[in-house]
């Protein structure tokens, strides 16, 4: 009777199959390897939120005992209620959205018609053009960043949401030779053939972009979209200096800059006596979390598009 | 390659545009001009204003902003008395040169396994682009203020212990410096392994069954296949990281540039601060050409051996002019001599 452990089933050969592949299937050895190297990357890639989020429920006690490492006693909650009402969780969130979503859609738009310009016409001095663009995109903002401040200071809009806009409506917003490089790269994909045919059969110029190209690039506007809300979003230095304005401290703010200023605003609340708690680990790394969770929520839901995102906006190239 | 597509350009005869293109350009600079405006306004106005500001000590009055010329005044400040400033540039300088083959590298590695065969890419994916959506400055300031960047199996003081003995202490120092927030290096790399991600998916198979059959190993053809199609992936990653790393909110030099722009005090403001952001520039760009000139070049082995044969050939031909003149000298000086008298002729008769 033949069994699994017969000889036969493990002879040299079979077992040298099995471990090192060949042709037709992967080798087991090979296998395991990536499998645990990806394992252990992986962990340590989400380890600080592991451990964000698992000190953010301690209270005192756990914290000081030794014997409490990732998970803590008790669903302590009193340390997010303090850290909410201390940034503010709503209203920040509120205009927090306002701040990222905004300037967003103006670069969806505009970078989408430069973008098509760029890709669709000859005209002179484009290749010029383009090396401006990317000329803009390795130049740091921190070069103009002063007479830019100086020129909203001027033109009175410092510390209102428009000098988020306004760069956007004229295609510079934030790393928006990015967008542009997309769009121009998928418009260089929809085949010339489609546009010509729509211009024998009468359409114009503005008719073949908005009936032909603006629906077909869905994809590259889904890609900029969510890659400008999250690039906007995570902007603290320019949304403070701008939006917020350094020194004049507008009511504009949102998440991120209220974690980076919580230590000062937390320690102000506790001395009229608001908190439960004191300015500590758990309560600074509930704050963290609040401050992610909107994107982390955004991230869960839309993960797909997020991940497919660089593969169908063509970066890479054609 | 690029050498004929060169020559053909060269070729093309230049037609004056006709109607049709000349229509066809105007709309493109329709379609282009508010992007154009926004330049002016936003880049080229501001860019022009900074670097006038630079020569400047600007101090803001109620009467508006008063200008003293101070000429490099401002550079001899930041160099000679502001100490800190140079410190950090150059340690910026080594952080970066030093972090960013380590991230490309690492996305490379990433993106190839995953591009392997396995089940659960998906999730692994999201997994590696999650620290996109969150790094944010103060996310960051926070996480390694606690501690929380930090492998925590990893000694990092024996591992800059073993780096000194065999590099300069400064390098080993930011060595050190990187693996004690190795965490936060491995973040900074979700864009990168889905950019190496998407260009290794689009590559042919067939180019591998092709190698393996002419008897190429794994590591042949990750080394003459993987790496040569990757190659314009590891450009644009480098670039990406350098500029990522540059605007990050972790790096100090931007926020002592917002704090010079701010601080009330006589010799500092914006002239000073337009200072500092241009010398931080041209350092970036400085490193951004860098990594070019490393890898931007576009010739593979085999180009490379074209154009050692191509110079060779020159070289042939060179030396072949010079002896045709050499000849064409001796010659000349010969029928002189001759002419002259001053030489007998071969046979020593006379006579020719």
């Amino acid at each position: 009777m033949r069994t699994f452990f017969s000889a036969d089933n493990f002879s040299k050969e079979k077992v040298r199959k099995v471990l090192f592949g060949n042709k037709e299937r992967q080798g087991l050895l090979k296998m395991v390897a990536i499998y645990g190297l990806l394992i252990c990357i992986g962990f340590v890639y989400i380890y600080p939120l592991l451990y964000m989020v698992s000190t953010s429920f301690m209270n005192r006690d756990d914290l000081l005992d030794t014997s409490v490492k990732w998970i803590p006693s008790s669903l302590y909650l009193a340390n997010y209620v303090d850290a909410a009402s201390s940034m503010d969780f709503w209203m920040s969130f509120a205009k927090g959205i306002l701040i990222a979503g905004l300037p967003t859609l103006c670069n969806i738009l505009m970078c989408m018609v430069v973008g098509y310009g760029f890709a669709r016409y000859n005209f002179r001095g484009k290749t010029l053009m383009m090396g401006i663009l990317l000329f803009s995109y390795i130049l740091p903002s921190q070069v103009t960043m002063i007479p830019t401040y100086k020129f909203y200071n001027d033109i009175g809009i410092l510390g209102t949401i428009w000098t988020f806009v306004l760069p956007a409506l004229f295609g510079n917003g934030l790393n928006a030779p990015i967008f542009i490089l997309i769009f121009y790269s998928f418009f260089k994909q929809v085949p010339k053939v489609l546009t010509e045919a729509a211009a024998i059969d009468g359409a114009g110029h503005l008719k073949s972009f908005f009936r032909i190209s603006v629906p077909s690039a869905v994809p590259a506007m889904v890609t900029v979209a969510l890659f400008s809300f999250v690039w906007y979003w995570n902007e603290s230095y320019l949304t403070e200096l701008y939006v917020q304005g350094l020194t004049t401290k507008s009511i504009w703010t949102n998440l991120v800059i209220q974690l980076k200023n919580f230590d000062t605003s937390f320690n102000s609340k506790a001395a009229v006596g608001d908190t439960a708690t004191s300015l500590s680990e758990p309560v600074r790394m509930a704050a963290t979390t609040l401050s992610i969770l909107p994107l982390l929520v955004m991230y869960l839901i839309l993960q797909k598009q997020f991940v497919e995102s660089i593969d169908r906006s063509g970066i890479t190239g054609e | 390659m690029s050498e004929i597509n060169k020559k053909e350009k060269r070729k093309k005869p230049v037609v004056k545009m006709g109607k049709l293109e000349k229509r066809e350009a105007r709309m493109g600079y329709l379609f282009v001009a508010p992007w154009i405006i926004g330049v002016i306004a936003f880049l080229l106005v501001p860019l022009v204003q900074s670097f006038q500001f630079m020569w400047y000590n600007i101090r803001i009055t109620p009467q508006g902003m008063k200008f003293t010329p101070v000429g490099t005044g401002n550079f001899t400040q930041i160099w000679l008395e502001d100490p800190e400033f140079p410190q950090q540039l150059v340690t910026y300088v080594w952080q970066t040169i030093v972090e960013v083959p380590v991230i490309v590298v690492f996305a490379l590695l990433i993106a190839m396994m995953l591009n392997e065969k396995i089940v659960a890419r998906g999730f692994f994916r999201m997994i590696f682009f999650l620290p996109v959506i969150i790094v944010s400055g103060p996310v960051m300031n926070m996480l390694v203020s606690e501690g929380a960047a930090t492998i925590p199996a990893l000694n990092v003081q024996s591992v800059v212990s073993a780096f000194e003995r065999v590099l300069p202490t400064t390098l080993a120092q930011e060595i050190g410096e990187m693996f004690s927030n190795m965490i936060m290096i491995l973040w900074y790399s979700g864009v990168q392994i889905l950019i190496f991600l998407s260009s290794l998916q689009k590559m042919d198979t067939n180019m591998y069954e092709a190698a393996k059959i002419d008897g190429a190993g794994g590591w042949e053809c990750f080394w003459k296949l993987t790496l040569p199609t990757v190659k314009p992936m590891i450009l644009i990653s480098s670039i990406y990281t350098i500029i990522f790393l540059s605007g990050n909110e972790q790096n100090a030099l931007i926020n002592m540039i917002e704090s010079a722009m701010f601080s009330g005090t006589k010799e500092k403001g914006y002239g000073y601060a337009s200072a500092m952001a241009w010398m931080y520039a041209v350092v970036i760009s400085l490193i951004a050409l860098l990594f070019f000139a490393i890898l931007g070049s576009k010739k593979d082995q085999y180009d490379r051996q074209i154009k050692k044969y191509q110079r060779q050939v020159k070289k042939e031909e060179k030396n072949k002019k010079k002896i045709q003149r050499r000849n064409e000298r001796y010659g000349k000086t010969m029928e002189r001599k001759i002419a002259r008298g001053t030489i007998r002729s071969y046979d020593n008769r006379g006579d020719l």
